[in-house]
């Protein structure tokens, strides 16, 4: 019985241990799944966090990398010895190439293996020779040849893009004739025409041409007949009165701007907008350091000319009024990326940017209002490359064979130097710092430059931190050295509170109510901010003339509470007292004195609205920190001052605030880094104009709002999509110096304190 | 004088000035936006009287004094020298003279030309759902054009009517709003299961018929609501009434456009308190009018707390897991200081670059990718590839995330070293010990930390412009609609209608109390979210005392 007893007792003993056992198993297999379950939850939440940083430099990385030529593809381009090619172009979706030949033949081929589509001639007569050739840059594919009499044809390369019965895209090229398949007499006497220049608008063309040593200008119009569909074509002949041996002939694409230059550089600049009247504008010469010019080129947009010179140099010029209104064909900036002479330059339609070839072969790409050099190719000084109207794609044609390529290119726009420096932009007098996004009209150029709006965000933290730190600081003191416990825990939540007001009702109370108050109460305002603080110091000096048994019965370190009614009264009094200050000093009207006496523009809402609003949202920041480090001294440190007979006034000066000061500069390097960042109250209680200007009279635009107001209208992956991700990631990088520094500081201190 | 000086006192007095300023600022501003968010609601006199500006014909005004400012003569140029030498300045004053189809909604008048200022008992104030206020008297009550009440018991039939008006525009709102509204939705949702089908090359009849007669069934279901909606549409426009303009000018209303009529004049002292109340509740139930310049902000209200509670399921675990880690699990070393200042430091990060975060990264690659891969049939109409509810919770989720992060391992360190230990000499593992007694402990802190995040996620407004916030959204992100909760919608938002409202819209100064009103709604919110956890932080400090007594 016993027996059976142990044995069961055993058993038991056995049973518990092994059910103990894998309960511990269980135990511990739990351990292990909550650290790894935790570690795996946590290292996830870092990961996400860091991953701001990499996804704002990631989609910012684009805007810098350099352009890539991709090599699609290189066949034969069946062309015989005596003919060469005279353009090359490319459909929008660069599927089919066209080339035209100085024999007068056009074929259109397959970009991906040169087979050929369709075979064309120009209804060219009898023994005619081309003799001169233009493209007419801006409408892609709109082209006119001359010939060796004197006569001209235009025409132009047309896809028509259909869909087939499977829905795959079909694009049928063929060579059209806007004015007509007739020729144009360009001259009567049969001179062969030596150069040309063509441009196109809806119905008329204008050709500048030379012969026999003359230069004119053909102005083509176009009437169609009144029944039937036949194009009629008026040509009207104006003979340039010039001495000129131009070797280049260029034309704007508005029609109004004719170049003549010869290799000397010597030019000319006509006004051609009335065609049959044409101007001499100016006469300059283009050459630099005495250098030929070898290559000349206008860029899209029709202001800029490229010149390209015998010592691989391109400069970039256009018309810059000067004080009496006169404009003035000046040099801006030079570009190089070798030392052979240019052959030529290739204008994109579109964007400023342009491709030279030179002796050597080297095609470089640039962007000109970037003054930047995208990238280099190197081919063979016989090339001749033709661009899609996207400048996605890019043909060669070189000794008989064409290559094709994929030119990703997409933000050529964007250089260091254009966004931290001053760029001299087309139609400007001088270099500035302009951020301008978007415009009304469609050929208008961004301007996007970081200098003002980064201005602006250092402008509106200066202000807000010239209104923030006296007070906050100067409060910190008194909250952790001299003010009463009771007090103490009534403050210190109302400033958490006040750090807590959502920034937009502080930039709404700003922009609604303050700004229209400020601006009618300038000199009070003034008044109050310069007079608040000599109160207190009279309110002390009473203070202490008081009888010692009325003293006696407040218990120290209640001043803050006996200040805030004469607060209210002061700021009253005084607000009052500005209208009266206004009526003696500024003629009863401050904004005018402004903005006729002083001669500054003043607007509602200015930095002084900013500075104030924003000076709220910083103050419990700084207030909060420094207070910290203040109270956070070793209490040892200012008793053995007391004990040594300071008052307590000379033991916060020699003794707390110098072991507190870095805390303390910590402490405004976090509201610095809180002001640059905030956004509402900018966007709000500012006019977000970009202006560059100190003037506390006038408004500003920071980088975060300028983020907010330009981001939901930012086409995706473009330009100024990434700019403002760049914006971004400069806002984030300035605040993140900024709180590393102060927090680095404070954890210095921190050591400091214990240690002493 | 001197050792007053030396004494260092006129310091110490011009730091607690300071500190005064501080304070006055937060109450100076509190007090400003409660007076003029709640003042809103009060009804006010209204006034009749004759305005005449030398040199131009009387004119006979009615409306509220809206607000009365002093202006310095020598500011006003053009009646300068009409008035008396002596003057110094004048009141003037801004009239909200209502009825905007007719006239400017306010006139601002100088009090020397105001005279025989009355204010008449018979005066109606109505809110009406276009043109904002109208202020008149009702002469006339019409039914199908014919007169059914005219004199003093106009008034009596009108206040009769519009009762009966409001219980038909509900029944009209709730066709539209719900039956009409959830049809299309699923109109909406067939058309796009068909397209689906086509996409994928599926043939199958049956699901073909399948969509076919759900929509037949729609459509008869769509026409029935629509038919009804026209009946009670013809009952809602029978009645009119005539309403007199200052000057005598009449206008013929019909009931369809009024919401209520009051004589302000008429009440007393509880009428106003009874009308007070209504008002303010309609202000938190009632959708926006007029381009948000006038009714509720009941959408706002339910967007920001939807959004918030999102936020607030997201972030307290994560925030949890990763403060649970950096302080219990992870090596301290170097590398986990690094990390903990790192995070210190987003908690720093300006809101916007959040914002520029989420529209890049949740919106276009994470939102785009689902919309490829799970709603083919809908594009190029995106649905998770555009802001809307779900990233706005998530993008504000990680803004706050620090916070939490930074409360909850500030709670751990506090946890004195005896507790851990105690647990595990008992033979606890380190989960358990962690389940059982730390985090328990440090409950309170994760509890402020998650309260400051649903502050701080409750006020911020500039990264939500970004992924998110619109100024109308037609349907709110919760109906009866099928999932019910629908995440990739955009949402309204208290912060941002201020902002919409006070800045954006064409009527600022109509829609400057709707503004004063919304701030104080969401000030109370915050300050109150605040001080609970400013409340719940100072308990815990006190249990800690305890402890390490």
């Amino acid at each position: 019985m016993s027996n059976t007893d142990q044995l069961s007792a055993a058993e038991l003993l056995k049973e518990s241990i092994s059910a103990s056992s894998r309960r511990r198993a269980f135990r511990m297999f739990l351990d292990r799944q909550a650290k790894f379950f935790v570690a795996s939850g946590g290292i996830f939440v870092i990961v996400v966090l860091m991953l701001i940083f990499f996804y704002l430099f990631y989609v910012t990385l684009p805007l810098f990398k350099s352009a890539k030529i991709e090599d699609k593809g290189r066949y034969s381009s069946l062309t015989k010895a005596d003919e060469s090619t005279l353009w090359l172009g490319l459909d929008e979706t660069g599927t089919v190439g066209t080339r035209i030949l100085s024999s007068g033949k056009a074929f259109f081929f397959n970009t991906a293996d040169g087979s050929i589509i369709r075979e064309e001639s120009l209804p060219l007569s009898g023994n005619q020779q081309i003799t001169a050739f233009s493209a007419d840059g801006s409408r892609s594919g709109n082209m006119a040849v001359a010939f060796s009499d004197g006569k001209a044809l235009i025409f132009s390369c047309e896809y028509n893009v259909s869909y087939d019965k499977k829905g795959a895209r079909v694009v049928s090229p063929s060579i059209q004739y806007p004015f007509g398949e007739t020729q144009i007499e360009l001259n009567a006497e049969g001179n062969a025409i030596n150069l040309m220049a063509y441009r196109a608008r809806e119905d008329e063309a204008a050709i500048a041409y030379t012969f026999d040593g003359n230069i004119a200008i053909a102005e083509v119009k176009k009437e169609t007949a009144f029944l039937s569909d036949a194009v009629e074509t008026k040509t009207e002949i104006t003979r340039l009165e010039t001495q000129s041996k131009a070797d280049f002939i260029v034309m704007n694409q508005g029609i109004s701007k004719l170049l003549l230059t010869e290799k000397s550089g010597q030019s000319q600049l006509f006004n051609i907008r009335d065609l049959t009247a044409p101007v001499l504008a100016e006469e300059i010469n283009l050459s630099r350091n005495g250098k030929k010019i070898t290559a000349i080129q206008i860029l899209s947009g029709g202001e800029s000319f490229i010149t390209g010179y015998e010592d691989g140099t391109l400069a970039q010029w256009f018309e810059v009024s000067d004080d009496n209104n006169k404009k003035h064909l000046t040099y801006i900036r030079e570009f190089r990326a070798n030392n052979a002479p240019i052959l030529n330059v290739t204008a994109e339609d579109g964007r400023k940017c342009f491709y030279s070839i030179d002796q050597s072969g080297l095609m470089a790409v640039y962007h000109s209002t970037a003054h930047r050099l995208v990238t280099t190719k190197q081919l063979s000084a016989a090339s001749k490359i033709g661009l899609s109207p996207r400048a996605d794609y890019m043909l060669e044609d070189r000794d008989g064979q064409t290559g094709f390529y994929a030119l990703h290119n997409e933000h050529p726009d964007i250089s260091w130097s254009y966004l931290w420096g001053k760029v001299w932009y087309e139609n400007y007098k001088e270099p500035a710092y302009i951020w301008q996004s978007s415009a009304a009209n469609d050929d208008f150029e961004a301007k996007l430059s970081l200098v003002p709006i980064t201005f602006g965000t250092f402008k509106a933290a200066f202000y807000s931190l010239l209104f923030a730190v006296p007070i906050a600081v100067f409060g910190a003191i008194y909250a952790a050295y001299f003010m009463a416990p009771s007090m103490r825990a009534f403050v210190k939540p109302t400033i958490e509170i006040m750090g807590a007001l959502p920034t937009v009702i502080l930039g709404f109370l700003a922009g609604l109510w303050l700004a229209p108050y400020v601006e009618q109460n300038v000199p009070g305002l003034i008044c109050v901010i310069f007079g608040l603080f000599p109160v207190f110091v009279l309110t002390s000096f009473l203070w202490s003339h008081l009888p010692e048994t009325f003293k006696q019965k407040i218990p120290e370190g209640l001043e803050a509470v006996i200040l805030i009614p004469i607060i209210m009264f002061g700021t009253y009094w005084f607000l009052s007292f500005g209208p009266i200050l206004e009526k003696f000093l500024f003629a009863g009207d401050f904004r005018a004195w402004v903005t006729y006496s002083l001669g500054i523009p003043f607007d509602q809402r200015n930095s002084i609205i900013v500075g104030i609003a924003m000076g709220i949202a910083v103050i419990p920041t700084i207030f909060t920190i420094a207070e910290d480090a203040i109270f956070g001294v070793p209490g040892h440190l200012s008793q053995g001052s007391l004990a040594l007979g300071a008052t307590q006034w000379q033991t916060l000066v020699r003794v707390v605030l110098p072991t507190a000061s870095p805390g303390i500069f910590s402490a405004i390097m976090m509201g610095l880094g809180r002001a640059v960042g905030e956004t509402m109250i900018v966007l709000m209680a500012t006019g977000n104009t970009p202006v560059m200007d100190f003037n506390v009279f006038q408004g500003l635009r920071t980088l975060s709002a300028n983020i907010a107001v330009e981001m939901a209208e930012a086409e995706v992956n473009s330009t100024h999509f990434r700019v403002l991700f760049l914006s971004g990631l400069v806002l984030f990088s300035l605040t993140f110096i900024f709180n590393t520094a102060a927090e680095v500081i404070r954890h210095r201190l921190r050591k400091k304190y214990s240690s002493i | 004088m001197n050792t007053w000086y030396k004494s260092g006192m006129p310091w110490v007095w011009m730091s607690a000035g300071s500190v005064g300023i501080c304070i006055a600022l937060v109450i100076g501003m509190l007090f400003l936006i409660a007076t003029k968010g709640l003042v809103y609601f009060w009804p006010k006199k209204v006034i009749e009287a004759v305005y005449k500006q030398p040199g131009s014909e009387p004119v006979k005004i009615i409306g509220e004094i809206y607000d009365e400012e002093k202006v310095s003569v020598n500011k006003l140029e053009h009646i300068k020298n009409i008035l008396p030498s002596t003057t110094q300045e004048i009141v003037r004053y801004r009239i909200k003279t209502g009825n905007r189809e007719v006239q400017p909604d306010f006139k601002i008048v100088e009090a020397p030309f105001l005279s025989e200022l009355t204010t008449p008992r018979d005066i109606v104030m109505l809110e009406r759902r276009e043109w904002g206020n109208a202020y008149g008297r009702i002469k006339e009550v019409l039914h199908n054009g014919s007169v059914v009440a005219t004199g003093s018991e106009a008034w009596q039939e009108f206040s009769r009517r519009v009762e009966k008006q409001k219980v038909l525009f509900d029944q009209i709102t709730e066709i539209e709003k719900d039956e009409i509204s959830s049809i299309n939705y699923y109109r909406d949702k067939n058309k796009f299961r068909f397209k689906k089908l086509e996409l994928n090359g599926d043939k199958d009849q049956a699901k073909l018929d399948k969509i076919k007669k759900d929509q037949d069934e729609l459509d008869i279901r769509f026409n029935a609501a629509i038919q009804k909606l026209s009946a009670l549409q013809k009952q809602f426009n029978e009645d009119s009434f005539v309403f007199e303009l200052a000057g005598g000018k009449t206008l013929t209303l019909p009931f369809s456009k009024v919401i209520g009529g009051y004589r302000p004049n008429e009440m007393g002292l509880i009428a106003r308190i009874w009308f007070y109340i209504e008002k303010f509740f309609a202000f938190l139930s009632d959708v926006p009018r007029e381009a948000n310049t006038e009714g509720g902000v009941f959408p706002c209200i339910f967007g920001t707390v939807m959004m918030v509670f999102i936020m607030s399921i997201l972030v307290t675990p994560l925030g949890i897991i990763a403060a649970l880690y950096l302080r219990e699990y992870a090596k301290q070393g170097p590398l986990t200081q690094l990390i903990r200042i790192a995070v210190n430091n987003l908690a720093g990060v300006p809101s916007i670059v959040y914002g520029v975060f989420g529209l890049g990264f949740f919106v276009y690659t994470v939102g785009g990718s689902i919309d490829t891969i799970f709603y083919p049939e809908v594009l190029p109409r995106p649905t998770f590839g555009s802001p809307g509810l779900l990233w706005s919770s998530i993008t504000l989720a990680i803004l706050t995330l620090p916070v939490v992060i930074v409360s909850t391992e500030e709670g751990l360190t506090r946890i004195p070293r005896a507790i851990r230990e105690g647990s595990l000499a008992l033979g606890a593992t380190k989960a358990e010990t962690l389940w059982r007694t730390v985090m328990p402990i440090a409950s309170p802190a994760m509890m402020t930390g998650l309260i400051l995040a649903v502050a701080r996620a409750a006020g911020e407004v500039a990264p939500l412009m970004l992924v998110g916030v619109v100024k109308l959204a037609p349907d709110l992100p919760v109906d009866a609609n099928f999932p019910f909760m629908h995440l990739e919608r955009k949402f309204m938002h208290l912060g941002f209608h201020i902002y919409d409202v006070g800045f954006q819209s064409p009527n600022i100064e109509a829609a400057r109390p709707i503004v004063y009103a919304t701030a104080f709604l969401l000030v109370a919110i915050i300050i109150f979210l605040n001080l609970a956890a400013i409340m719940i932080r100072n308990r815990l400090r006190e249990q800690y005392k305890f402890n390490e007594g």
